[in-house]
């Protein structure tokens, strides 16, 4: 399965987001994530998006997306040159003898504590998905109470000459 | 009214523009908006009033320059609107209320963005502090429509209005048009403010692409030069881009046939020997055969659907594809094009035969041509005259008689959607673009009749004739007041065969005869109806009185019926089962006895 991610320049207006995610989900897509925000220009906002697909007739919907009157520009990111990262808070159920191990989980994976209460612990990291992946297999052995992501974000690496 | 059948000014820019009375005073958002209507220089709008609208129309009242036309359904509304823009190329406008007002026009909307009609649709909605809360009328028409429009706003602010209009008629009349639908809550129109129109539109996210790519011409044009058996796939894009001429123009002086859709049959003089008509389901089967065998396929604002294609991978086999198309989306959608050319079909038309002149390239498809004549001798459509063998009228004759019988260059024909339309298509002859207005894409019954309407509003002066059914009339049926108010020539044409024909053809065929829910009785009749709304009714039975009766009929002051009575029995051929390839026809007609042979040994072989 190819995992496509585009990056959508789209005014900021309302309406817009449902105007492109309906458009992707009518033509029988799934969006696997999604995230959206303002950016250096106060009229556009970007959506980024990943969306999971065998169809060999892909580049059919980024025309489509491409054709909708609020979409300014849209780009499929490569993987390989592209940035990709997500933020991740994981709630994770820990008592307190057992606080110190998770902790040091997360200093390895440069991640921060945020909050710490009797029974749990909340932990924010942010990075690809292979290290989230990998902080999210390790802390499940103390058993996860609760995860939530922000979905990934993307920006083309700069070129290096 | 002045004939607004010649576009005076560019398509997607406004006629005034700033320069109005209004200009610079004080408006309220509904003034605003018929101020707005008036710079963009609409003179028609069709609609049906109502509370959150009922501001719009107050303000309308006072308009000298724009007309309005109340329809009976704002489905009617939306259609009318509709055919006033496929005869004239510029946007239809349509007002409406909200809630069961803007619903109504769905299927009117979803008609015209399936063929690329320019429309702006204009619906009332609640004040804007109870969106949302499923207040009396409210229906998320922005919501119900995102699928099915060009593009669509909900106003937010007043002032927002004339630069929101500005733009929807910029984005429904350019690039490759469609229906934009403006909501606006009725607490808008008394906010006042100062109206200022735009003289231009310039949105950063739309900029289609009209010129073609110089290089892609030059490559299409060595592929055209080299081509033994070229053939045009001519669609209604050439009709929407003023490309009859250009298109001609190359054909002529290459000597390259060309077949044509459903809405590209207008596109070319339908005289001219180069133009082999309709191709698809119910295409002729030498226009058929000719794309099989063509090696080159020059498509021109067609977009290979399905009624065109059959099965896709049967479809022009041998032939490499140009395909020039303003919408991206189209070109390797359905069939991969070897030379994709994204632009207007003018542009890339009139590049094409510059760069072919400038080869110096001669026409090489004598042979071919040829080879077309005598495909075209052996596979005609079916000339049965008016009667058929059990002593009914022949539909196909009747057609041809009617289309006789209009002066192709002053008359519009409209059409339902079913048999009589696939007959409308085969025999009626047409000379001129935007005189052959159908629903092609959405292959909606109702259509015909309010879209007659529209097209007479904007050509008064042309005889337009709406050729329907006995099903698909009574699904607008309540237009004939509006036509009958409003005093309109229009006469209509209900080829009645007591039948929802065209699934009745269905069933026949692929179903066992068995006949579910197709038949339709003798209800209602149709001469004392035309008694009731005040038009004049003519019924034939006798194809010994067709040519009398018909005459008489499109002689008629004011609009008139013709209930043309033909046997339910009669099928659309030759047609090609959904599904299969097109150059395997069902039911084409042969001339001379090899072929009638060949011809009856195949049909036995099924
Ligand atoms: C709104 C709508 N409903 C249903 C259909 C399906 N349909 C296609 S043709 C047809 C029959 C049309 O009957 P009539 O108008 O009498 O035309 P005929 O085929 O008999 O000439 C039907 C029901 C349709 N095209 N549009
Ligand atoms: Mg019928």
């Amino acid at each position: 399965m190819d995992r496509h991610i585009l990056s959508i320049l789209v005014e900021n207006q309302s309406g817009v987001l449902s105007r492109v995610v309906g458009l992707v989900s009518r033509r029988g897509y799934n969006i696997e994530s999604l995230s959206v925000g303002p950016t250096e220009d106060e009229n556009l906002s970007r959506i980024t998006m990943i969306v999971p697909t065998e169809s060999e007739s892909f580049e059919q919907l980024t025309k489509q997306l491409n054709k909708l009157v609020c979409v300014y520009k849209i780009v499929e990111m490569d993987k390989g040159d592209a940035i990709v990262r997500e933020l991740v808070l994981i709630k994770v159920a820990v008592a307190a003898e057992k606080r110190n191990e998770v902790i040091e989980i997360a200093n390895v994976f440069r991640a921060k504590v945020v909050d710490v209460g009797r029974t749990s612990i909340t932990i924010e990291a942010t990075g690809d998905e292979h290290k989230l992946a990998g902080l999210e297999n390790l802390l499940r052995a103390y058993g996860i109470k609760e995860i939530t992501r922000t979905g990934k974000i993307a920006m083309k690496r700069s070129a290096q000459n | 009214m002045s004939d607004t059948r010649q576009p005076t000014i560019e398509k997607g820019l406004p006629r005034f523009g700033s320069h109005t009375e209004k200009e610079g005073r004080v408006l309220t958002g509904a003034q605003a908006i018929v101020a707005s209507l008036e710079a963009e220089g609409v003179d028609v709008i069709f609609g049906y009033p109502g509370g959150q609208a009922i501001k719009i129309y107050d303000a309308l009242y006072d308009s000298t320059q724009i007309r309005h036309v109340l329809c009976r359904h704002e489905q009617g509304a939306a259609h009318a609107a509709d055919g006033y823009a496929r005869a004239t190329g510029r946007a239809g406008v349509v007002l409406v209320t909200s809630g069961p007002g803007a619903t109504n026009t769905v299927t009117g909307i979803m008609t015209a963005n399936m063929d690329s009609v320019p429309l702006v649709v204009i619906t009332g909605q609640v004040p804007t502090s109870v969106i949302g809360s499923d207040a009396f009328q409210e229906s998320d028409i922005v919501g119900i429509t995102t699928p099915i429009v060009k593009h669509s706003y909900l106003c937010q602010k007043a002032e927002d209005l004339p630069g929101i209009i500005r733009d929807a008629f910029y984005i429904a009349e350019t690039g490759r048009p469609g229906p934009v639908l403006i909501d606006v809550p009725s607490n808008l129109l008394s906010a006042e403010f100062e109206f200022h129109y735009p003289d231009s539109s310039d949105i950063a996210s739309y900029r289609p692409t009209i010129k073609p790519n110089a290089k892609q011409i030059r490559t299409a044009a060595a592929a055209i030069a080299k081509a033994d058996k070229p053939l045009l796939y001519v669609g209604g894009g050439v009709v929407i881009s003023d490309a009859s001429e250009a298109l001609l123009d190359l054909a002529e002086s290459l000597q390259i046939p060309a077949v044509t859709t459903l809405l590209g049959k207008d596109a070319l003089p339908n005289g001219n020997p180069l133009d082999l008509g309709p191709v698809g389901m119910h295409g002729s089967r030498y226009a058929n055969l000719a794309m099989t065998e063509c090696d080159l396929l020059i498509a021109v604002g067609a977009r290979f659907s399905d009624r065109v294609t059959g099965k896709l991978s049967d479809f022009a086999p041998l032939a490499q594809v140009i395909h020039i198309d303003i919408d991206p989306t189209e070109i390797s959608k359905n069939r991969t094009a070897d030379v994709p050319i994204v632009g207007d079909a003018r542009r890339a038309l009139t590049a094409l035969k510059a760069e072919l002149d400038r080869r110096g390239a001669a026409p090489r498809t004598a042979e071919w041509l040829t080879h077309i004549d005598d495909l075209r001798a052996r596979h005609p459509f079916a000339s049965p005259g008016l009667a058929t063998s059990q002593g009914g009228i022949a539909p196909e004759g009747a057609i041809k008689l009617l289309s006789d019988m209009l002066d192709p260059r002053h008359s519009i024909v409209v059409t339902d959607v079913g048999q009589h339309q696939m007959w409308a298509a085969q025999y009626i002859d047409r000379e001129v673009p935007r005189t052959f207005l159908s629903s092609g894409g959405a292959g909606t019954m109702g259509f015909g009749l309010p879209a007659a309407l529209g097209a007479q509003i904007a050509c008064p002066d042309e005889q337009v004739v709406c050729i329907s059914g006995d099903g698909s009339i009574q699904m607008c049926i309540q237009e004939m007041a509006t036509i009958a108010v409003n005093d309109l020539p229009i006469k209509v044409v209900i080829v009645n065969n007591s039948a929802l024909g065209m699934v009745h053809q269905w069933q026949d065929l692929f179903y066992g005869k068995r006949f579910a829910a197709t038949e339709l009785s003798d209800v209602p009749d149709f001469l004392t109806l035309a008694d009731a709304y005040g038009w004049k009714g003519f019924r034939v039975f006798d194809p010994a009185d067709l040519e009398e009766t018909m005459s008489a009929f499109l002689a008629a002051d004011g609009p008139a019926l013709l209930d043309l009575r033909i046997p339910r029995e009669e099928r659309v051929f030759p047609m090609v089962a959904p599904g299969a390839a097109i150059d395997d026809v069902i039911g084409a007609v042969s001339v001379g006895d090899i072929s009638n042979q060949i011809e009856n040994s195949e049909e036995a072989d099924r």
